[in-house]
């Protein structure tokens, strides 16, 4: 992977003039670079990851793992379905796996009852859904790479040969 | 009092920057630009490695050489990497890191008055380590070549008649490495002259221009070479001490003989971790060296920015910058940076006589920090400098 991907993966801000001197070229290339990958789509957007467990008002979030199981439909597959299923605003992440069943879907919702009546009402009597089983989220360690912690402190002694 | 203290221990000159040291580690928040060590913790597949071997009940004592498993991964490491055949069963040693490997070499090989060529500046153990073997360490200042070794000033010192010489490459406090075609002049000198050379090469990973060189790997150079490495810096295992020591059947045996009473064994904790870190630790080893390079470049270019003068470093994580400009010596400079702006960094003169004009700058550090550093010494230098 491009070297600039991978500094702006780690965090989206690094200045431009930042980049270009780390990886000896002019500015200006960087912006190029970058803009190409924008309008590519390599880089979909950048956003903020925010550990809401420390943000009262979005502590009432509720998230939920759901295994659908569906029955593919000529031609087109579980593609059709999965559009059908990830266009709900309430589907935050949805992907085709090998094993017992086929889509997982995350479902962001306010609350239980948000969530409850998107699968019971939405999902559960979808034609082609064969069953649905559905996990809440209890707590998060860890997403996308990135520790859900306080910041570590430092345990290198300050000065040293 | 003074008196039961041994004469040659008496005589070791006590490091003139301790004082600083001390001022250092009593301050809180202060950004070190003056760390040894990597800032990244070990990888947590080797932690998780070490933990699993207390678990499973390995707390025993190794064979004095260290175990084999892992005496074997660094023999095969060494032919994958760079084609260097050194046997598990005899020409290996585990060592508590690059330390001790230096110190047996030298109690291994030295007589009474032998001596002992020590390029300067270099890692603060070399000399006073010399001298404790009773040797008499002989510092080639290499200042006027851009820090580095050439035959030709290697060979000026060769009216001393020097049983050994020790290199550093890429080199604490400065940086630099040396590409195989400048190695082999060197060598040249070397094996002419029949030296023995100590190679400490414990930041061979962290080369970032061109490939590493071992010493050893030279022709006819690996008879007449202790070659010295470890596992502290390239996978940020300092605390864990484990290094290895490479060499000829005769000298590893004569190194192990001091190692079994004095150390017994490394850690069998630390060397099962060590044999994760070959196995699996490759992979972040390349993630960290590619986070240094860039840092080094950024850091190259505010440096020179902020005209603290310095040459670009081939390899490890420092600067060894000229502070002559500011009208400062080295102590004082890094003294007044660190009670005015927060900010450590360590004065030239620990490293050797005559860099009182030098500061090494530490780029182990998140990019947050060495920003938020430079800010200050920028501040530092335009309106505190000289007199101010």
């Amino acid at each position: 992977m491009d070297e600039i991907l991978e500094i702006l993966e780690k965090d989206g801000r690094t200045p431009v003039e930042d980049i270009a001197k780390m990886l000896k070229k002019k500015p200006q290339k960087i912006k190029e670079a970058i803009k190409k990958y924008e309008k590519e789509g390599a880089i979909l957007k950048y956003k903020a990851v925010i550990n809401k467990e420390l943000i009262r008002d979005a502590n009432s979030e509720v998230r939920a793992l759901i295994e659908v199981n569906i029955i593919p439909q000529k031609d087109v597959g579980f593609d059709k379905i999965a559009e059908r299923l990830y266009s709900f605003a309430e589907v935050s992440s949805c992907y085709l796996v090998s094993g017992t069943y086929d889509l997982l879907l995350i479902i962001e919702g306010k609350d239980l009852r948000t969530v409850s009546r998107f699968v019971a009402e939405k999902l559960a009597p979808m034609e082609n859904i064969r069953g649905t089983v559905t996990h809440f989220l209890l707590k998060k360690y860890k997403e996308d790479g990135i520790i859900l912690k306080h910041k570590e402190e430092n345990k290198r002694i300050a000065i040293s040969y | 009092m003074k008196n039961i203290i041994s004469k040659k221990v008496q005589d070791m000159q006590p490091s003139g920057i301790r004082a600083f040291f001390d001022l250092v580690l009593g301050m809180k928040e202060v950004i070190s630009l003056g760390v040894g060590e990597p800032d990244f913790v070990t990888p947590w597949q080797i932690r998780e490695a070490g933990i699993y071997s207390l678990e499973e009940g390995f707390t025993s004592y190794t064979s004095n050489k260290g175990l084999y498993k892992l005496r074997l991964s660094i023999s095969r490491d060494l032919k994958n990497r760079y084609g260097l055949k050194y046997s598990p069963e005899d020409e290996i040693l585990i060592t508590v890191g690059v330390s001790e490997g230096f110190d047996l070499s030298l109690r291994a090989i030295i007589n009474p008055g032998d001596k002992v060529l020590i390029p300067s500046p270099g890692y603060v153990s070399y000399g006073p380590l010399t001298e404790l073997a009773g040797g008499i360490p002989i510092y080639i200042d290499t200042k006027s070549d851009g820090f580095k070794l050439t035959a030709k000033l290697l060979e000026k010192f060769m009216h001393h008649y020097p049983k050994a010489i020790i290199l550093n490459y890429p080199n604490n406090p400065t940086g630099v490495s040396y590409t195989k075609k400048e190695l082999e002049k060197i060598k040249q000198v070397i094996l002419k002259h029949k030296l023995i050379c100590i190679s400490d090469e414990i930041y061979a990973d962290l080369t970032y221009d061109f490939a590493h060189t071992p010493f050893a790997t030279l022709s006819g150079a690996k008879d007449r070479t202790i070659y010295l490495s470890g596992f502290s810096k390239s996978y940020a295992m300092t605390g864990w001490r484990v290094g290895f020591v490479c060499g000829t059947k005769e000298i590893i045996a004569a190194m192990t003989k001091i190692h079994q009473y004095t150390i017994m064994c490394v850690s069998i904790t630390s060397q099962m971790a060590a044999c994760e870190a070959i196995q699996t630790g490759r992979v972040c080893v390349e993630e960290m060296k590619r986070e240094y390079k860039r840092r080094r470049e950024f850091m190259f270019d505010n440096l020179n920015r902020l005209g603290l003068k310095c040459i670009k470093p081939d390899g490890a994580f420092y600067f060894f910058a000229s502070v002559k400009k500011t009208g400062l010596n080295a102590l004082d400079f890094a003294q007044r940076l660190l009670q005015e702006k927060k900010v450590a960094v360590v004065p030239g003169t620990a490293f050797g006589r005559g860099f009182d004009d030098y500061i090494r700058i530490s780029y182990a550090s998140s990019l947050d920090n060495l920003k938020e550093a430079l800010n200050r010494i920028e501040v530092f230098l335009t309106k505190g400098g000289k007199g101010g």
